[in-house]
């Protein structure tokens, strides 16, 4: 039933992806949006008032909506919080096709900009004044929302990898912390010797954090030049990763549960999942979902792929864009600027979010906070490092979204059936490229 | 009246039970062993979810993380994972409960009718062109509700109809299901004599169908209103593609969304409000089918007697 649902949505998304395409042809009405628009432009809207709907659902936007209504007592801002991921993307595409029920301001994630920006369903930011905040952000988000001198969104949180690790299990078995992924293969299987029920880590094929590790591992498969596309899983940094991650696999290394459902939580709890390279928003995420492990988690620097290499990658991270469609854009830009680049950055922060911004990530506040979870430690200083390390030359596919969908059909495999994790891989390259080219990209070989 | 409706069923089935009784005596159940054991595990596969669901909306988060499935854990949060469920995010669980009530009266309400009248002329009037409407009504049936949901969302769209409640309400309203059941059901239920006695005493067609007819058809009505409550209290992927308004969801997608947020970053975790959520979703269902059973079996009996 899982599947078929998927399958639909699948599809659902398929043909407002063709909708979408045939609009950007269509219509060149947005030529006018290329006027700037100045900052008294935008203050003017602000003193009118008037309403902007927010599909958004990283939580901390609440505080920070009413904040902003506090501000300018005349605008009104619906925020529309219960969808997310799939369901927030299928909806957002529909509107959009539909031309109807378009959201003045939605979450994107970066690796689903792309796919809203190509066909021309964003505003492009940079005449609102978003073209001057470059500075202020990591290089990673920053290029993640822009392309050239167009800005598609404004970054909210940013996701720098760091590996998580249950410390109380690893004491308890003498286990050293690893700093490059071949001792944590060495880790994986001490561990797993010393408590058959306990694994380094869970993932049955997650295309965000295999992409994450290709990007830490100094892989780049997609080169995308406007509607041009190369698309290759066959550098030295997707080998390294298929080496380390075959292995893990083949020796039956890695926990078989699924990202974010409640065992995973329950196997953080219990120590039978015992580290997590993920992004450094995931504090947050521990201390709702795992309260009862509280103590016995800490960070540390992702493990580098070649000894002494500080290489980092993003993980996740979100930011707010305009649909072309929006229809108070001024406020729009002004709630998305207030949000996540102005005051509304040290709300979110305060509530757990973990900032994209350069200011905050380097504030000495912010650096020393103590993590009562994980045992007092100042993880900050690590998450603020890897951020720094965060190479900015990597890009998405413009049907992330699509693309990821069909991992688990292809990559997924290697981790159910006999499929080499390379064949996989390469499964996923042959159907993404296939799809690139009937969505009408030409793809380099 | 009551004497009789009890009296009739003992009479009925007296004789069947004393058949089997006479080849198996009650020391050689040899046979049965495989039976019962086959029951046990299927009374096993339903109702263990049921118990997993009671116990565990006993938890708090943390309990859930920490303890087995299907035993308690040592805190017992019940009664305040209830108030939480009610309270949480300005009360919006009640409002998807209330949401959910509206699209049971008005759709399965609204199809149960229009199968009564469907049915009932399908069964009892001649007119050309009925066995086509027979196969688009068996067609129908194998038709997936699923697999429709892209089509109506793409003419709902059209009509501007998305994102309002009759959205979900409209396409609820039609039941090929209960419309076949009533057809096959007034078909039986009702002899054309009785019918064409009313006509002759000279009985309008309304009067007819309401004073004659209806009488007749409580027990496959309620049977009908029992099949698209379910369906419509469950329906899913309708409203997941219709609507995007949280505050018109009906409860499985509220909880739907709410589950989900242990999956976005930053998202407040909360499986032992979801669970309560479910709890609580299926009790006024388990309620409806204890309540409508009752009818059910009473014109059961009520149509034997008449007969």
């Amino acid at each position: 039933m899982r599947r078929t649902t998927s399958r639909i949505l699948r599809g659902i998304a398929l043909v407002s992806t063709l909708a979408l395409g045939v609009t950007a042809c269509g219509g060149s009405d947005d030529d006018s949006d290329t006027k700037a628009v100045s900052a008294n432009d935008i203050q003017t809207a602000l003193d009118k008032g008037g309403d902007i709907t927010v599909w958004a659902w990283e939580p901390t936007l609440k505080t920070v909506a009413a904040d902003f209504q506090k501000k300018y007592p005349k605008v009104k801002v619906n925020l529309v919080s219960e969808r997310s991921g799939d369901k927030h993307y299928t909806a957002l595409s529909n509107a959009i096709s539909a031309g109807k029920g378009v959201p003045d301001v939605a979450q994107i994630e970066y690796f689903a900009l792309g796919q809203y920006s190509l066909t021309k369903g964003l505003t492009d930011l940079a005449p609102y004044g978003a073209d001057k905040l470059a500075s202020k952000y990591t290089p990673g988000p920053w290029n993640a929302v822009s392309d050239g001198d167009k800005v598609y969104g404004l970054p909210m949180d940013s996701g720098p990898m760091a590996l998580f690790y249950n410390k109380t299990v690893f004491d308890k078995y003498k286990i050293a912390v690893p700093t490059t992924w071949d001792e944590y293969l060495d880790a994986a299987r001490k561990l797993h010797k010393a408590d058959p029920k306990a694994y380094i880590t869970s993932d049955l094929g997650d295309a965000g954090l295999t992409t994450s590790l290709l990007w830490q591992a100094g892989s780049r498969p997609y080169k995308v030049d406007g509607t041009k596309l190369g698309i290759s899983f066959d550098d030295a940094g997707a080998k390294k990763y298929e080496t380390v991650w075959q292995q893990l696999i083949s020796e039956k290394l890695l926990a078989p549960v699924n990202g974010w459902t409640d065992d995973w939580y329950k196997g953080l709890g219990d120590g039978t999942i015992a580290t997590l390279p993920t992004g450094a928003w995931m504090p947050a995420n521990f201390v709702t979902g795992v309260p009862n492990a509280k103590g016995q988690w800490r960070a540390a620097a992702m493990p580098a792929w070649t000894k002494g290499d500080k290489a980092s990658a993003e993980n996740g991270g979100s930011s707010l864009a305009v649909p072309a469609l929006a229809k108070n854009k001024e406020l729009a830009y002004a709630f998305t600027e207030y949000a996540n680049s102005g005051a509304g950055v040290a709300t979110r922060i305060g509530e757990g979010a973990f900032p994209a911004t350069k200011a905050e990530l380097e504030s000495p506040a912010f650096q020393s906070k103590k993590f009562d979870y994980f045992g007092g430690q100042e993880a900050n200083k690590i998450f603020a490092d890897s951020a720094a390390n965060v190479a900015s030359d990597w890009s998405y596919l413009p049907f992330q979204p699509y693309a990821n969908s069909i991992f688990n059909d292809t990559v997924g495999k290697a981790y159910v059936s006999g499929t080499k994790l390379a064949d996989g891989l390469k499964a996923w390259q042959d159907a993404s490229v296939k799809y690139g080219g009937e969505q009408g990209f030409t793809i380099e070989k | 009246m009551s004497t009789t409706v009890t009296a009739s069923p003992a009479k009925n089935t007296a004789p069947r039970l004393r058949t089997p009784r006479k080849k198996h005596s009650p020391g050689k159940p040899k046979r049965n062993v495989l039976l019962t054991v086959l029951m046990a595990l299927m009374v096993l596969y339903t109702v263990v979810p049921l118990i997993w669901l009671v116990i565990n909306s006993t938890k708090t988060q943390a309990g859930l993380a920490d303890s087995n499935g299907l035993w308690f854990a040592h805190d017992f949060a019940l009664w305040d994972n209830i108030r939480t469920t009610f309270t949480y995010h300005d009360g919006i669980f009640g409002r998807w409960l209330l949401n959910t009530l509206l699209y049971v009266v008005l759709g399965a309400g609204g199809a149960t009718l229009l199968a009564v009248l469907g049915g009932y002329a399908l069964a009892k009037f001649q007119f050309p062109g009925k066995r086509a409407i027979f196969a688009v009504v068996i067609g129908a049936v194998a038709v997936p509700a699923t697999a429709l949901a892209v089509p109506t969302f793409l003419m709902f769209s059209k009509m501007g109809l998305t994102d309002t409640p009759w959205a979900v309400i409209i396409p609820s309203l039609v039941s090929p299901f209960g419309l076949y059941l009533m057809w096959v059901f007034a078909a039986e239920a009702i002899p054309t004599e009785l019918l064409e006695a009313a006509r002759m005493d000279g009985a309008s067609e309304v009067r007819t169908f309401f004073q004659v007819a209806l009488p007749l058809l409580a027990p496959g009505i309620v049977t009908v209103l029992l099949f698209t409550t379910v369906a419509t209290w469950n329906n899913y992927f309708l409203p997941l593609i219709m609507l995007k308004d949280p505050d018109w969801y009906p409860l499985t997608l509220g909880l739907s969304a709410w589950s989900s947020q242990a999956q976005t970053i930053g998202g407040d975790v909360i499986f032992n409000l979801v669970i309560t959520g479910s709890l609580l979703t299926i009790i006024p269902l388990i309620a409806a089918f204890l309540f409508l059973q009752k009818y059910w079996q009473s014109g059961l009996a009520a149509g034997s007697v008449k007969e």
